[in-house]
């Protein structure tokens, strides 16, 4: 399997108060554990468990993930923010290996 | 059976049909669509701010008047994730086509790049235009063989293996090049004429222990449902095609063994000439469609 790339999707700018949608793609396999190989062996688990957003240190959104979530997960949230910062996204393999993504915004 | 039991029957089932839709209705509650049982669905596509043609008068000749695309009859959530290409995930074989793009492979030491330079440019008609009349071979190449071509004459590279990874994703990206640009076959080409006509033939031959032609389903059925399916015209504008059955890419000549599997026959090999004229006849039967790999499909 290819790096996981971690993909975001958010606005430069926004207005205080204003709703923004955040969109989050993570080309990955998501092994659920539950299949086997050719040889009827079982191909370990190995998935993205947990995805978290944080503005400024505060949390926005986290979950665990679990084996069931399709290959490639898919994060749609929306948040309200009242000032400019960064915006940190984390995905955590099962592996231990963090994904980690950041995006500046201008609010005004 | 007598006019007034007939009669009778008929206003029977149609009081049925009447409560089936009031309970519908009922279990749909407000603000939940119910599905419609027959398609097309009257939307328009629009990707990244491109409409799309997805609805057009048909060529001369043509058996049907109109041309849909597939995408008009997928529910509304599949329909939606195409519209949107970041959350289109057949883009993950985009961007991987990308990558392959200007990987120099095989000992020329050459990549795609070497030669045509920025795909924006000199793929854009590409995937609306294949496939094309090859003089050399003396038949029509698609994508994936003209791929194949470039990688063993030019590269000095090994060709793809039907469906490999890499072939998919190139294959989608160099498609992807032409998105929203009206599918045109030049059908004066050398022989492509005889090819559309051997394509054809095999589009109405029935087929398998299922005795199903092509066209039993894609012309005759159009909108029913076979199963829980809903039957579009079988166009193939959007391939590679991202299937959220599979979970991953579906070439054009996967679907089509596919199509035949599901009648019971043997399946041709893919790229045998049986199934590159059936390409090119099926592809003139979505002339005037956008291009819209990567579509996504059920």
């Amino acid at each position: 399997m290819a790096t996981p790339k971690p993909r975001i999707k958010v606005p430069k700018t926004a207005k205080v108060g204003e709703v923004i949608a955040i969109k989050t793609l993570i080309s990955h396999d998501m092994e659920s554990g539950q299949r086997k190989d050719k040889e009827g062996k079982l191909i370990p688990r190995k998935i993205i468990n947990k995805f978290s957003c944080t503005f400024n240190g505060q949390p926005v959104f986290a979950c665990d993930i679990e084996p069931a979530i399709s290959a490639n997960p898919y994060f749609e949230f929306n948040a309200r923010l009242s000032e400019s910062g960064s915006l940190k996204f984390t995905w955590v393999d099962d592996d231990g290996s963090i994904y980690a993504d950041e995006h500046q915004i201008e609010v005004a | 059976m007598s006019d007034r039991r007939g009669r009778r029957l008929a206003e029977r089932c149609h009081v049925k049909r009447l409560s089936w839709a009031i309970a519908l209705a009922a279990a749909a509650g407000p603000g939940m669509v119910v599905l419609a049982a027959d398609g097309p669905v009257d939307d328009q596509l629009v990707i990244d701010g491109r409409e799309m043609i997805t609805r057009t008068m048909a060529p001369a000749g043509h058996p049907l008047p109109e041309v849909l695309s597939g995408w008009l009859f997928r529910e509304a959530e599949t329909r939606a994730t195409e519209a949107d290409s970041f959350a289109n995930p057949g883009m993950l074989a985009v961007e991987r086509g990308e990558e392959l793009w200007n990987t120099v492979d095989g000992s020329a030491g050459k990549s795609c790049t070497s030669c045509h330079g920025n795909a924006a440019d000199s793929m854009k008609t590409v995937g609306a235009n294949y496939p094309k009349w090859d003089a050399a071979a003396a038949k029509p190449v698609n994508v994936e063989l003209q791929i194949n071509k470039c990688r063993v004459a030019q590269m000095g590279a090994e060709a793809y293996g039907f469906d490999a990874p890499d072939q998919l994703a190139l294959t989608a990206y160099v498609k992807h090049q032409a998105l929203g640009t009206p599918m045109h076959l030049d059908l004066a080409a050398g022989d492509m004429q005889s090819w559309w006509d051997k394509g054809k033939a095999v589009y109405y031959t029935r087929m398998g222990q299922l005795n199903l032609a092509c066209a039993s389903c894609h012309e005759a059925s159009t909108g029913k449902y076979i199963r829980a399916d809903h039957l579009s015209q079988g166009q193939v504008n959007g391939f590679p095609t991202y299937r959220f059955n599979t979970g991953g890419m579906v070439s054009l000549h996967n679907r089509f063994r596919g199509c035949i599997r599901d009648t019971r026959a043997e399946m041709p090999k893919a790229f045998s000439d049986e199934l590159l004229a059936l390409e090119v006849y099926v592809t003139w039967r979505g002339t005037g469609l956008s291009v819209e790999t990567p579509a996504v499909r059920q």
